[in-house]
């Protein structure tokens, strides 16, 4: 069973580009990667397309299917009628490097940002004992494959470049939560999440939630969490009070130094 | 984009998955410049599709565990023909290396003590798998990932440059190594993929650590990177690569949809609990229980089953065989017409645990079911069959530095040969690719302290060689098209050095790859330099022939079957054959296959196997010269191996 698809890929480099149409073979149980490759291998052998494992589990090739921000490996082509037309584009909120590849270094810069894991130094080489239950939390976020989708489709950034410095992004807002529920970290990361990796800009539309491939509840079991615990720290009137008049030194953990390069 | 950009680093790391990351911490830790070369974006490598888990024997389930019985399986696993220094220090290291990576972040699942769970796997004697559900690999890379960012962090703090020590080149990918005039390792040159750039790392001590060779392949469980670059490099450049026959086709992947056949299904499947069933619904595995392993395994269908509750008492389902006697088993299932609807057999989960565990314990297999072949696998059985999965061959090096026979060349993980003899148990690769990565990143910072100021000086005429050679597609017109020529390789090797070999399959199939390597000499690429994957697999082509060369030569020299190389024409296991590694090298551009000895295991690592075990691998000349077994020399072994550890 097969039929011939008609596709409307994005070609062109970051001064320029446009859609082109083309005709592609399609057969049963493919992926719309699949149908790239094809187009690839016949018709466009210098057609930019990231990706890697094909399988759901690397986060490479991401992109806007029909407008729909999609892992192209887990996109079966029998969610779309054979008559559709398949606008295929690149991820709208980076710059683009060619046809639908593009430049997702701002997401490098953000994770290298957070303060990283801080243990207990104290604790040897095996010593660690956490419960299932306690890890659990953090293990959600873990799953995370690094596609980007959510970050792209945030709406403080996507078509708001002027947010991306003070706005870390879904993924690594939550990045921030899994360290901070991580039981064995010993750092503080609330005052930092909200003053400099910009927390209040999230008004919990679930956007990022939505388009997640690993099915992750970013925003009900990261960003809600993190809110809350950020206010607890930041506008509880006794512990404002108390870092008023105590003596002992602050233990938020800081920023790291922004050195993007 | 004809000038070449010159990057001076003390360590070049290629390949940014587990192996690498680990050497690159290390070489980092020892306080030298070290650049990662990523073919992918940082994260992506093919370590993580890793789902199993981590092999290490930390007796966290079973106290009994520790690395002599780990080291035993292994070496059965591999047929005896593991470099056994290896297998040894693999073994002994591996708990240490889990223990790092939860001190880094990781975090793996929990016995109800808090400590790291393990679980059962194929050949592994007790549950040694540290793993994070199903996506353990994952969780390895991101840790390893993390690991580098948090030195990077120390870096921005005491140096003032996050990437003054250690720096990751994404999207970058290497097509020769470069020499001095000495024959010694001076750099690497390749190209960035989103320019076209092309770059020379100088630097006198380069880690290979490109994983596998599964694109030679047409069913492949290997990610888009696995084109034999390093194995091809080792080779160009001068080193030998070992037992290139050895391929490891992984018994259980997706074999329907089409467009998905080849996708791994994890092993923990079996090790939780899982069976394989032909059409007739038959639990066939306990007629495919070899002589060697007869008794390790359960006979009946009730032992296997209680083994699950109190392994101490009952033996293993032999669904835990190891992974070439699992998919031989597969093969021969459907090639006598019992197999499912699409060409594979049936693995059961659902019969066998309630639908919240398979959920909680596989939960990526759910996945990927459910969204690729609407199958539910709480409900129904999956249909599964072997696939390309690992290649235990690769760069022959020393065990305990990882360097190859050419000065300042390091490997580790999968490109490089040994560990796993002639077939790898599964959860050794992860451990495998932590050992062995750190091993070689202390390997390269101890050789550049030798080296002291004296440095190599990369080879112009090399340097210069390299860059026509990787501008010839794309300045060569109306060639033949990449993507084809690689199909036609990809189905040459599938179907004629796949899983079941014979000498006439194999001479036709060396007979085909001269054909296509003219073929791939004389591929072009439409387009320009900037992110052009047409390009791109033009070069990777070089490597991908060069690999199915070597595998298809050495195929046809080992007249025996071993592990993850069956000959149908010589169907059994030889003991003189045990005695000989079979090297590949370049002569002029030609693929030399030659006979060597293999390394002699020390008397207090033999004296850990039972002599009656060891006459099933064993010529008996070699048998007669063996120490006089017995419980002491057992247990003198133990008190020195436990003497040693501290």
């Amino acid at each position: 069973m097969s039929y011939k698809a008609a596709l409307r890929v994005w070609r062109g480099d970051h001064g320029s580009g446009s859609l082109a149409d083309y005709t592609v073979e399609v057969n049963d149980g493919e992926v719309v990667l699949d149908v790239l490759h094809r187009l690839q291998a016949t018709q466009a052998g210098d057609l930019a397309i990231r990706w890697n494992c094909k399988a759901g589990k690397c986060g490479s090739c991401s992109m806007e299917i029909n407008g729909r921000p999609r892992l192209a490996c887990m996109t079966r082509m029998s969610t779309f009628t054979e008559d559709e037309v398949l606008t295929i584009t690149p991820l709208r909120t980076f710059p683009v490097i060619r046809d639908l590849v593009t430049d997702v270094s701002f997401n490098y810069a953000k994770a290298r940002e957070i303060p990283s894991f801080t243990p207990d130094p104290s604790v040897g080489l095996g010593e660690f004992r956490m419960q299932q239950v306690d890890v659990e939390r953090s293990q959600e976020f873990r799953k995370c494959i690094e596609c980007y989708l959510c970050q792209n489709t945030c709406h403080v950034i996507r078509d708001h470049p002027e947010n991306e410095r003070a706005f870390a992004g879904p993924r690594f807002l939550m990045r921030i939560a899994e360290l901070e529920m991580h039981p064995a970290d010993t750092a503080d990361r609330r005052e930092i999440a909200q003053d400099d990796f910009g927390l209040g800009y999230c008004n919990i539309t679930k956007c990022c939630t939505e388009v997640c491939p690993e099915n992750i509840k970013i925003t009900d079991n990261a960003l809600i969490p993190l809110k809350e615990r950020v206010v607890g720290r930041k506008y509880d009137p006794l512990v404002w009070l108390g870092s008023k008049i105590s003596r002992r030194p602050r233990t938020d953990t800081p920023k790291v130094p922004d050195k993007r390069s | 984009m004809t000038d070449i950009e010159r990057l001076p680093y003390d360590v070049v790391v290629i390949g940014a998955g587990g192996s690498g990351l680990r050497a690159a911490i290390e070489a980092r830790l020892a306080g030298k410049r070290t650049a990662i070369i990523s073919k992918s974006l940082f994260g992506k490598a093919h370590t993580v599709m890793a789902e199993g888990g981590c092999a290490a024997a930390m007796g966290n389930m079973n106290p009994n565990d520790n690395w002599m019985v780990h080291f035993r399986d292994t070496m059965r696993g591999g047929k005896f023909l593991n470099n056994p220094r290896m297998a040894e220090l693999h073994a002994r290291e591996a708990p240490d290396r889990v223990y790092e990576l939860e001190a880094w972040g990781a975090l793996f699942d929990r016995t109800p003590e808090g400590k790291i769970s393990q679980r059962n796997f194929g050949g592994h004697e007790y549950p040694r798998l540290a793993h994070v559900g199903d996506r353990t690999g994952l969780e390895m890379i991101r840790t390893l990932q993390q690991k580098v960012v948090a030195l990077q962090q120390e870096d921005a703090v005491s140096l003032g440059d996050p990437e003054a020590m250690i720096k990751v080149y994404a999207e970058t990918t290497i097509t020769r190594l470069i020499k001095d005039g000495e024959g010694r390792m001076a750099g690497a040159f390749g190209y960035i993929r989103e320019t076209g750039q092309f770059v020379v790392f100088e630097a006198p001590a380069v880690i290979l650590a490109t994983g596998g060779i599964g694109k030679t392949f047409k069913v492949s469980s290997n990610s888009w990177e696995y084109t034999g670059d390093g194995h091809a490099l080792a080779l160009l450049a001068g080193a030998k690569l070992m037992n290139m026959e050895f391929v490891q086709f992984h018994p259980t992947h997706m074999v329907w949809p089409i467009s998905v056949r080849g996708l791994l299904v994890t092993e923990s499947v079996r090790g939780d609990g899982g069976v394989l069933r032909n059409s007739e619904g038959k639990r066939y595995m306990f007629n495919y229980v070899p002589d060697v392993f007869r008794a390790q395994y359960a006979e009946t269908e009730e032992e296997a089953d209680r083994w699950y509750k109190d392994p101490d008492h009952n033996r293993r389902p032999p669904e835990l065989l190891p992974r070439d006697e699992v998919a031989r088993a597969n093969n021969a299932e459907v090639k006598a017409g019992r197999g499912s609807p699409h060409g594979g057999v049936f693995l059961d989960i659902a019969s066998r645990l309630p639908a919240e565990e398979i959920l909680r314990r596989l939960p990526s297999m759910y996945h990927q079911f459910k969204e690729l072949a609407d199958v539910d696998i709480t409900r129904e059985p999956m249909e599964v069959g072997p696939a390309q999965h690992y290649v235990m061959g690769g760069v022959e090096v020393d065990p305990d530095t990882g360097e190859s026979c050419v000065p300042g060349l390091f490997a580790a993980g999968e490109v490089s040969g040994g560990m796993h003899g002639s077939n790898r148990l599964g959860g050794n690769s992860l451990s495998d690719l932590l050992v062995f990565g750190r091993r070689a990143g202390v390997g390269a910072a101890e050789y550049l302290s030798r080296l002291g100021a004296k440095r190599p000086v990369a080879d112009e005429g090399e340097i210069e060689a390299a860059r026509e050679e990787a501008l010839a597609p794309l300045e060569r017109s109306g060639g033949e098209n990449p993507y084809s020529v690689h199909a036609e390789v990809q189905e040459t090797m599938s179907n004629l050095v796949g899983i079941i070999r014979t000498e006439p399959e194999i001479k036709k199939a060396l007979a085909e790859l001269e054909t296509l390597g003219a073929r791939a000499e004389n591929v072009s690429a439409e387009g320009g330099s900037a992110y052009n994957p047409g390009w791109h697999l033009a070069l990777d082509m070089r490597n991908i022939m060069l690999m199915a060369e070597c595998v298809a030569a050495a195929a046809l020299e080992r007249q025996e079957s071993r592990g993850g190389h069956t000959r149908d024409d010589y169907p059994g296991m030889k003991p003189e054959w045990r005695k000989i590694n079979l090297i590949c090298t370049l002569e002029g551009g030609n693929v030399v296959i030659t006979r060597q000895p293999t390394p002699q295991m020390r008397d207090d690592l033999i004296a850990l196997f039972d002599r009656d075990e060891m006459k099933k691998y064993l010529t008996e000349e070699e048998m007669a010269a063996l120490p006089a077994d017995g419980p002491e020399a057992a247990a003198a072994a133990a008190g020195s191996a436990a003497h040693e550890e501290k």
